[in-house]
């Protein structure tokens, strides 16, 4: 490498500093706001750090938690995050299965379907869906995955059934001459063939489900049962003064966990991304 | 072997295929016979023939909401993709901390539309006061640039991802001949990379543009279409006309203003799907 090169990445290297430092300012002033007293948040004072007599320590935490629900929040988030990508993972990847491995008019349509679905915009059927998840009774966050497994079908067959063709048959054939049924080829043959295609696609839909606000505000009783985007979209779609501190603690509170997951999985992230934006 | 597959669809096909009926199908066919009807409810549904659709497009809020979202299409997506692309190429260079550079940019890609939107709200609202202009719920034009910066900071590092795994399938032998033959930084970027590069750009410029115009959450939680509709984007405009709206002959408008927005979709897909064809033919 050539010296001007040496030195123009060095300068690179401290823009591209500079500018990350700018980029995570958002987060880090949402930080600083939620450390202070209610009356130092407004409009004028937001990029103020948290003063010794502005300086509120954790209260807005505590009020967050305590008051706002903020755990009642985070536990509906995780169990409809959870069993949805669950339900998906098992449900689309045997379905997406049997449409590759059988062939005739019936599974092409299932495919297209599949794919039409992904395209069409959720506020094409937001109002019959949602008296659709009334009528059925599955309006709570313990039943709120089927509607998940049947709005989510789209990306997860698409991606699995793109992996599939790309398997030799051969294995599979020679299971089922052994004497494997279809279901026990399927679980001990192809099953752990998908693990990579899995996470991606566990990845995917968990991005999409964890931070879904308009499906379960429109289907979830919303005074029963609040996911954490509906739990931060309450402190302003309420009438009366908005309380800005423990919302920002909340939001603090629905971002730390998010980076610690990315931090901890971020090289899988990343691939699950490239992986569905190809195939998508 | 097909055979004895077909035998298990019970287990393999039903658990799926029934969700998707509950969770897809009926409603979709639903929704497209009520944009046909009024209605309250499900159950209630009169026919009424096209009058919502003509309705809608006499709406003067829908037809602003769809003008302003192809102008922020076009905007969003081409910050989005100059930048991402900028980002991408200057961290394939042998520098020093871009994987802490990559992670940095890629993080609020993972925070929601809602979250997003707020913590934007404070800090530009926060921003136009220091600059004693009127808060972007008051003023359609900062609305808009608002949402732009906003989708630019949570697309950009998603955008990148997609270029830097494009950059780096070009062969290196590719790059080195160019510099052989004395080609300079410029043309080497002009004449090789972006050419190479057509595939990945093809799929981030659809998925900026898909997305752009799908986009709720954060329009929800930035501007709420403040002041007086001015910074609606479709999928808001349709909500609202849905549940923001008092009177009977509402819902059934929405109906049809999202059946509009759905063809609108479908269209710009199939033609994503062509152009994306036509590549692979030529490869």
């Amino acid at each position: 490498m050539t010296r001007k090169m040496q030195r123009s990445n060095r300068i690179w290297s401290i823009v591209m500093t500079v500018v990350c430092v700018v980029y995570m300012y958002p987060i880090f002033m949402v930080l600083m706001n939620s450390l202070k007293v209610e009356s130092a948040i407004s409009t004028g004072t937001a990029f103020d750090l948290p003063a010794a007599e502005t300086f509120a320590g954790l209260a807005n935490y505590e009020n967050a938690i305590g008051a706002q629900g903020f755990l009642f929040s985070l536990l509906n988030s995780l169990v409809i995050t959870v069993t949805s990508v669950f339900a998906i993972l098992i449900c689309c990847s045997m379905f997406a299965w049997y449409i590759t491995r059988v062939n005739n008019k019936i599974t092409k349509v299932l495919y297209l379907l599949c794919a039409f679905s992904m395209v069409v915009p959720f506020q094409m059927v937001m109002f019959t869906l949602s008296s659709m998840a009334d009528t059925l009774h599955l309006n709570t966050p313990w039943t709120l995955w089927v509607i998940y497994l049947g709005f989510g079908a789209g990306l997860a067959v698409f991606m699995f059934c793109g992996f599939m063709r790309s398997v030799p048959i051969d294995m599979e054939e020679a299971s089922m001459i052994d004497g494997c049924n279809p279901l026990q080829t399927y679980f001990h043959i192809v099953f752990p063939l998908l693990r990579p295609t899995m996470v991606s696609v566990a990845i995917l839909e968990a991005m999409w489900i964890w931070n879904d606000y308009l499906l379960p505000t429109l289907i979830l009783d919303i005074n029963e049962y609040k996911t954490i985007p509906m739990l931060i979209q309450m402190f302003r779609g309420s009438y009366g003064r908005v309380e800005m501190g423990p919302m920002m603690a909340c939001i603090m509170l629905a971002i730390l966990p998010i980076v610690a997951v990315y931090l901890i999985g971020q090289k899988h992230i990343i691939k699950g991304v490239v992986a569905g934006a190809v195939k998508g | 072997m097909e055979k004895a597959i077909k035998k298990y669809w019970p287990i393999f096909v039903l658990p799926t295929l029934a969700a998707f009926i509950i969770g897809f199908i009926i409603p979709f066919l639903q929704g497209v016979y009520l944009a046909f009807c009024q209605f309250t409810t499900v159950r209630d549904a009169t026919f009424i023939g096209i009058s919502n659709f003509i309705s809608a497009l006499r709406d003067a809020t829908f037809t602003h909401a769809f003008w302003y979202n192809c102008a922020f299409v076009v905007v969003s997506t081409l910050a989005i993709n100059v930048g991402g692309l900028a980002v991408a190429l200057i961290l394939t260079k042998a520098i020093r901390g871009t994987n802490a550079f990559r992670t940095v940019f890629f993080m609020p890609n993972l925070i929601g539309g809602i979250v997003l939107g707020y913590i934007w709200q404070i800090l530009l609202n926060c921003a136009l006061t220091l600059l004693e202009r009127p808060l972007l719920q008051l003023d359609p034009t900062a609305g808009f640039w608002g949402l732009v910066i906003l989708m630019c900071w949570q697309q950009i590092g998603y955008m990148m991802i997609i270029y830097i795994a494009g950059l780096q399938s070009i062969p290196d032998n590719l790059l080195e001949a160019a510099e052989i033959d004395g080609a300079t930084h410029w043309q080497t970027f002009f004449k090789v990379k972006l050419p190479m590069l057509m595939p990945s750009i093809t799929i981030c410029l659809f998925l900026t543009i898909t997305n752009s115009f799908k986009l709720f959450d954060q329009n929800m939680a930035l501007t709420g279409g403040n002041p007086a509709h001015q910074s609606e984007l479709l999928a808001y405009n349709i909500y609202y006309t849905f549940y923001g709206r008092s009177g009977p002959q509402w819902r059934g408008i929405g109906q049809a203003k999202a059946v509009i927005f759905c063809v609108i979709v479908v269209a710009i897909a199939l033609i994503q799907l062509r152009v994306t064809r036509k590549k692979e033919v030529q490869q």
